[in-house]
């Protein structure tokens, strides 16, 4: 166990610096140069040259990188200005400073990271309560009339794009109906804004769940609906029949905990990812997003904001991951880690 | 009254090409503590046989006919919740493949509690002793700790001996083996049926095996049924159907035994494929295959008829019994030294 840690941890770190140095290397081969959008466009060429001083792109790009790998370990060279360091120490790991805003990226990302971790998690909630009943259900019932009707939505869902659902979702229960809110973020906690709290939270983001959760649903109730039929037909299905077991607790004991296993797994895995933002979702609803900040920061070249995305969806993924195989053994003796 | 009855027997399957009719009129009786074997190459019905006197086909695409009375009550016609009392209490099955039949997320002991807390009003810990015990019966060893391992950490024949103990552990008025010992290598399948054996003079227990191994049979049955093509060829007691054979399709079966007291250059085979239930064959299903065919075996159904000299040996076969007599008196020559 402690090993399979240490290995994993290992191997996160690979992970980490081979996806970064990609981040850095794509934003090198575009022929961009922030400093000239930092400068103004009425910038002389000594301005820009002052400004990419400050910014620290005048250097090559593996010096960026490894002043940006620097910034971001607990232990280095303290920085006291762009590019001036005094000694060696410990200090607060940090993913250096936007290009346009000269915000923290911590800050930015810190954030972001609520909103999107919040349509995340709330929509894997949703898609999790509809597509458990109306896989399972299908499964017990192949070709009845919910499961061609589950069929038909698996396909929708599947083959719709989120940027269309969400436009439709929007003008029908929002605009048509005005049931909820369109657009807007509302905190859970500490309202920054002139809402707040649980309700309104949820309120406005019970939309974009809904869109967020479609594609998703889609995909795990064509999954669940054919691990559970598989599993019905497992021999260990009838010998528990053969015992006198009823029905329901076949199905629970014997059917749903054998062929659920497999949604552990893909649940980790597709929040993990989802994490590192949901930018269709985000886009059409206007929530300030991990997802967001992204596309934005892509557009006006501030690879601080970039990386900091970069960096935090990877360390999601690792630990979702890493989440997964903890529970996955938890919940199947036949998984050992070693 | 035999312990179970089953007559005229016929379960049909629904599928996209039409009714497979994979049990078409079976009929046989098991006493109390007797083995009744079941004999046939893959696919004759034996194993649905056995899954539908359980009522373990899928009730969708499955019809049934016919009667299987145990002790008088008719399994067939049961209500779904008195099934599932007599399941696992009066009358058990273990199946073929004991990789596959324990469910791999849960422990051997939770699976055999299951069974016992399914029939019997004991708390949980008299329900774990009582496994423990039946885990011993069946030769478990160190039972008190196995109880808490899972299926993937028995062997194959370890599995078995569980399955085996799960199903004996509410000490059932039958138990029905379907192809125990196909999936076991042979130092194992001898273990597997000694212990069978053992349990049934401990608790008095009919047994019906099902299987395509004739060695299972001389072994452990008391009466053997033949089945060919969803149909009963051949029945009778175990000497009776050794030793006088009297269908060319129990012949066949016969000569393809392999014998380690005879000198036998080549085993014979039975030429042709089993046919498709979907379409049997007219008359005689075995027409097609047999080497003693005639005119009337390809139009008229043989219908099972007693043995002169021998009322509880019956056979399907429209070849006058002088022929046969003769016939088998060589096979067993031919292959066999003595008595079975």
């Amino acid at each position: 166990m402690f090993r399979y840690l240490i290995r994993r941890l290992l191997w996160a770190a690979v992970l980490f610096v081979c996806v970064t140095i990609v981040t850095y290397v794509i934003f090198y081969v575009i022929p961009a140069t922030p400093a000239a959008l930092v400068a103004g466009k009425t910038a002389t060429q000594e301005d820009i040259k002052r400004a990419e001083k400050f910014l620290g792109t005048d250097k090559p790009v593996y010096v960026q990188y490894i002043r940006f790998v620097n910034r971001l370990s607990p232990i280095g060279k303290i920085e006291v200005s762009p590019g001036e360091y005094k000694g060696w120490g410990f200090k607060s790991p940090s993913l250096g400073t936007s290009f346009a805003t000269r915000q923290q990226v911590n800050d930015v990302v810190g954030r972001a990271a609520p909103v999107t971790a919040s349509l995340v998690f709330g929509g894997a909630v949703f898609w999790m309560l509809v597509s458990v009943p109306i896989g399972v259900f299908s499964a017990l019932r192949p070709r009845s009339l919910l499961d061609r009707a589950a069929m038909v939505f698996v396909l929708i869902g599947i083959s719709a794009h989120p940027v269309w659902i969400g436009l439709i979702f929007a003008y029908t229960f929002g605009y048509k109906l005005g049931l909820f809110p369109i657009t807007g973020y509302c905190d859970f906690f500490n309202p920054s804004t002139d809402c707040g709290g649980p309700v309104d939270w949820a309120h406005h983001l019970i939309l974009p769940w809904a869109t967020f959760a479609v594609l998703f649903a889609a995909q795990y109730v064509r999954m669940i609906r054919a691990n559970t039929m598989e599993t019905l037909n497992e021999d260990y299905v009838r010998t528990a029949r053969a015992k006198g077991a009823p029905e329901s607790r076949v199905l629970r004991a014997h059917v749903l905990r054998n062929s659920l296993l497999i949604v552990v797994t893909m649940l980790g895995m597709d929040i993990g990812l989802a994490l590192g933002g949901a930018i269709f979702t985000e886009t059409v609803y206007g929530l300030p997003g991990l997802g967001k900040i992204a596309v934005e920061s892509i557009f006006s070249f501030d690879l601080p904001i970039t990386q900091g995305v970069v960096v935090f969806a990877t360390f999601s993924i690792i630990l979702f991951n890493l989440l997964v195989d903890l529970v996955y053994a938890a919940v199947d003796p036949r998984i050992r880690l070693t | 009254m035999a312990l179970l009855e089953v007559k005229d027997l016929r379960t049909h399957f629904r599928t996209d090409d039409g009714v497979v009719k994979a049990v078409d009129g079976v009929t046989f009786s098991v006493e109390k503590g007797k083995t009744l074997g079941i004999v046939g190459e893959s696919g004759c019905g034996k194993s649905v046989t056995c899954l539908t006197i359980m009522g373990l086909n899928n009730r969708r695409n499955t019809t049934s006919w016919g009667e299987a009375l145990l002790k008088g009550e008719d399994l067939l016609q049961m209500r779904p919740s008195r099934l599932r009392e007599v399941r696992g209490d009066d009358i058990a099955m273990i199946f073929q493949d004991p990789m596959t039949s324990l469910n791999p997320v849960h422990s051997i002991g939770k699976q055999l509690i299951e069974a016992v807390l399914l029939h019997r009003d004991v708390s949980k810990k008299e329900a774990r002793e009582r496994a423990i015990v039946s885990l011993e019966e069946v030769g478990i060893p160190r039972a008190e700790s196995r109880v808490d391992a899972y299926p993937h950490q028995f062997s194959g024949g370890m599995r078995q001996r569980v399955m085996i103990a799960m199903a004996m552990i509410n000490d059932p008025e039958v138990l029905i083996a379907d192809e125990p010992t196909t999936a076991l290598d042979v130092t194992t399948q001898a273990q597997i049926l000694e212990l069978m054996q053992k349990l049934q003079a401990d608790h008095d227990t009919a047994i019906i095996a099902i299987t395509h191994d004739l060695g299972v049979v001389a072994e452990m049955a008391d009466e053997v049924v033949v089945m060919y093509a969803a149909k009963v060829v051949e029945e009778g007691s175990v000497n009776s159907i050794f030793n006088r054979p009297h269908h060319p399709y129990t012949w066949g079966l016969l000569g393809s035994l392999p014998r380690l007291d005879t000198d036998v250059d080549r085993l014979v085979q039975i030429p042709g494929q089993p046919p498709s239930l979907l379409n049997p064959p007219s008359g005689c299903r075995f027409h097609p295959r047999c080497s003693y065919v005639m005119d009337v075996c390809k139009t008229k159904v043989p219908e099972l008829a007693p043995l002169t000299g021998d009322q509880g040996h019956v056979q399907a076969c429209h070849l006058d019994e002088d022929t046969k007599d003769r016939e088998a008196a060589r096979l067993l020559q031919a292959t066999m030294s003595g008595a079975a």
